[in-house]
């Protein structure tokens, strides 16, 4: 229960950090990857901001043999560079450029009320769906 | 090129609790905070690892839901693309944060603190085409 309660914890203050620096906003995000003429660089602070925190504080968690309320710390598991995730990159690259949207930002705005955002969630959920699926056929 | 609308503070400071937020979920879950994965891989998750990821996301529409009801001052909106746009893009953005294994936060952030070559390699690649198709959008259609 402590687990799922420091995951909504955790959600919650990802979320006020992403309007905070609303990056909640895609013409502020649009901004950035607007290189043409007037320039943003406000996404480039937010970046730079979280690595710093999170570059200490995943070092100093690893201090630890293992996270306070699991067993393991979860390390990601692919290590190799492959044509999946440069094309993969790509195609999100395209996506968040032409909408200016994320996931997160998504899914935090989703609560402004903006009907378009709740279809680019509803369709972002089919694309990860899609590809699972293929994935596990594939892998079965 | 002009500097506009630039925001050096409030960019930092949401930026900070962004990686304060990632510490918590790795500290305390052993988790990576990557919103892309979370979300995705709780399509066939069941019991507590269902559990902590539909938490996630609730936190997140928490977060926007008390910014729309008591500041309603913080949040902007602004948005150029119409529904067809919103879905294509949405599709998009699915399909190559599960090739790719990682969006904004979980390459861009989580990956490359831990200085990971795939979300270093990853970040680099999403970026550029995010400059390339602003570019093409708006300046060459």
């Amino acid at each position: 229960m402590r687990r799922v309660l420091a995951a909504f914890i955790g959600g919650g203050l990802f979320g006020a950090g992403l309007i905070i620096s609303q990056m909640s906003n895609p013409a502020k995000v649009i901004g950035f990857l607007d290189l043409s003429g007037q320039w943003d660089p406000s996404l480039a602070f937010v970046m730079a901001g979280a690595v710093a925190v999170f570059a200490l504080g995943y070092r100093f968690a690893l201090r630890r043999s293992s996270p306070l309320f699991d067993k393991n710390f979860v390390m990601p598991e692919k290590v190799n560079v492959d044509k999946t995730l440069i094309s993969g990159s790509l195609l999100f690259g395209l996506g968040w450029g032409l909408a200016g949207l994320c996931p997160g930002p998504a899914i935090v705005s989703s609560s402004f009320g903006d009907s378009r955002v709740w279809m680019f969630i509803v369709a972002m959920l089919a694309g990860m769906g899609l590809i699972r699926l293929i994935q596990h056929r594939n892998n079965g | 090129m002009t500097i506009v609308n630039f925001t050096p503070v409030s960019a930092l400071i949401g930026g900070a609790l962004i990686g304060l937020a990632a510490t918590a979920m790795w500290w305390l879950l052993g988790r990576i905070a990557g919103v892309s994965g979370i979300l995705g891989n709780a399509i066939g998750a069941r019991g507590i690892d269902l559990m902590w990821r539909v938490a996630f996301i609730a936190g997140l529409l928490s977060a926007g839901a008390i910014a729309t009801i008591a500041f309603p001052e913080s949040v902007h909106f602004t948005m150029d693309v119409g529904y067809a746009g919103a879905v294509i893009a949405g599709l998009l953005v699915g399909i190559g944060t599960s090739l790719s294994g990682g969006c904004t936060s979980g390459h861009g952030v989580c990956g490359v603190s831990r200085l990971s070559t795939r979300s270093l390699i990853a970040t680099g690649t999403f970026m550029a085409s995010g400059f390339l198709t602003v570019y093409v959008a708006r300046h060459l259609l």
